[in-house]
């Protein structure tokens, strides 16, 4: 018998009936708007069993590799706990243990947490300075790499939560986290695909995770990273970049400096732009953009008319809460 | 639509346009190819300035399939509200035509014979009073 599980919920689908059916029946309000499949209005995860192939039909690798699926089209074959994304994870305590500078504005912050976490590097945690205030940062660490889970903190004026993390937060001490969560990750299975990876600021954090991940798992196709800032002093592990491409002949390596002072080996001009520039035909790429939201829109809309396929641009842009 | 579309009147005949066309395969190749021409074409480009790209994409698929005659719930009213607010910015038969072209230049990219272009370029234009609020 075959039941579906919705937070404290369960049911038991009618012969043919949908998740988006069966949850409407039992008074769960899920949006929804083609009940055809192709909107994605009505995406879920699930968190227990498996949902079937043809109801994560169109979905990007990393959020089917994840479990999310379509409910209007999702005819369960097995019982399963299903979740709206994002949704299925609770708080959970860590401790900080490093603090470590790693440019002017730039902290990283190494939490073990107490339960460890399931994820993959790119996707983002929320941190929380207090159970109403808490900002989502993007996870740079690899398990098995990487001793913690590395965070990069980036300061912001105003910033109540990063002002918090830069000036109060101590090793040793106890913070609350909620996630893993995101789609922006390495999903294994094609390690031939090229790999064309661009951030601006702290959107290094995730593309670091990325790459390495890539590269550990025995990705051969090109990976190519380029990294961008006004200023040179707006970069960093910049030395750590370029040992990592002299270890890996597939692995290359770009800051940007988009201000005028650009110093010997980083290429002039904004990130998107030096990437388009030296990568002009994206067609069969997976394309990974994070960083200031209008490098990402930018480098979206570009990268997909230069061919990138709509379902290979993976997009995470930070943006800055206005309450700060 | 008010009136039986021409999909379903070859259904009765020929069998489903959109299986002859390929199904969800031909449409997922299609929804890049369509979304890059509109948005390099000037003439319409500028109504999908600041939108989300991603849900965009996906409303092109709901559409590309409705035009090829493949599943889909959309009513006369659902088309009309939805571009009720371009229509007040001016959307016009101009703009709808491009998007025509758009639809039959990615036809013909993916090789799709005369006749089929044809038959799915009549089901979109079934569409156009409805979407230009007439």
């Amino acid at each position: 018998m075959i039941t579906i599980r919705y937070g404290h919920q369960a049911f038991e689908p009618a012969p043919g009936e949908t998740v988006l059916e069966c949850l409407e029946r039992g008074g769960v309000p899920i949006h929804f708007s083609c009940r055809s499949g192709l909107c994605q209005t009505c995406l879920m995860q699930a968190t227990g069993g498996q949902p079937p192939a043809a109801a994560q039909a169109g979905l990007k690798d990393s959020l089917k590799l994840d479990g999310h699926f379509l409910a209007c089209i999702c005819h369960p074959t097995e019982s399963l706990e299903v979740a709206l994304p994002g949704e299925g994870k609770g708080a959970l305590a860590a401790t900080v243990r490093g603090l470590m500078r790693l440019n002017e504005d730039i902290l990283q912050v190494a939490l073990e947490c107490h339960d460890p976490i399931d994820y993959r590097p790119g996707q983002f945690i929320n941190l929380f300075r207090d159970p109403e205030l808490g900002r989502s940062y993007s996870i740079a660490s690899v398990p098995g790499a990487d001793d913690h889970l590395h965070l990069h903190v980036r300061r912001l004026p105003n910033g109540r939560v990063s002002g918090w993390i830069h000036d109060e937060l101590r090793t040793g001490q106890t913070v609350q986290v909620r996630g893993p969560a995101g789609n922006c990750f390495y999903v294994p299975g094609q390690p031939e695909q090229p790999l064309l990876l661009i951030g601006t600021g702290s959107g290094l954090a995730p593309l670091y995770g990325i790459v390495r991940d890539a590269l550990r798992r025995g990705h051969s196709g090109p990976v190519r990273l380029f990294h961008g800032s006004r200023q040179r002093d707006g970069l960093y592990l910049v030395e750590e970049l370029r040992e990592l491409a002299r270890q890996h002949s597939n692995f290359d390596y770009v800051p940007c400096i988009s201000g005028d002072d650009v110093p010997h080996g980083h290429a002039p001009g904004r990130a998107e732009a030096v990437a388009l520039q030296q990568v002009p035909g994206l067609k069969g790429w997976r394309i990974f953009l994070c960083g200031h939201p209008e490098m990402v829109k930018t480098a979206n809309r570009k990268a997909f008319l230069a061919g990138a396929s709509m379902k290979e641009i993976y997009a995470d842009a930070f943006h800055v809460n206005q309450a700060a | 639509m008010s009136k039986p579309s021409l999909a379903e009147w070859w259904v009765n005949r020929h069998g489903s346009l959109y299986t002859r066309l390929g199904g969800e395969p031909a449409v997922d190749a299609a929804v890049d190819i369509f979304y890059r021409k509109v948005l390099s074409d000037e003439r319409i480009n500028h109504f999908f300035e600041g939108l989300d790209m991603e849900k965009q994409a996906a409303k092109q698929k709901a559409f590309l399939t409705f035009a090829f005659g493949g599943p889909n719930n959309y009513t006369g009213a659902d088309m009309r509200t939805a571009h009720a607010r371009l229509v007040e910015a001016g959307l016009d038969d101009s703009h709808f035509d491009a998007v025509m072209e758009a639809l039959g230049a990615t036809m013909q990219e993916l090789n799709v014979p005369a006749n089929l272009i044809a038959e799915a370029a009549a089901i979109a234009e079934s569409t156009r009073n409805d979407v230009l609020g007439r």
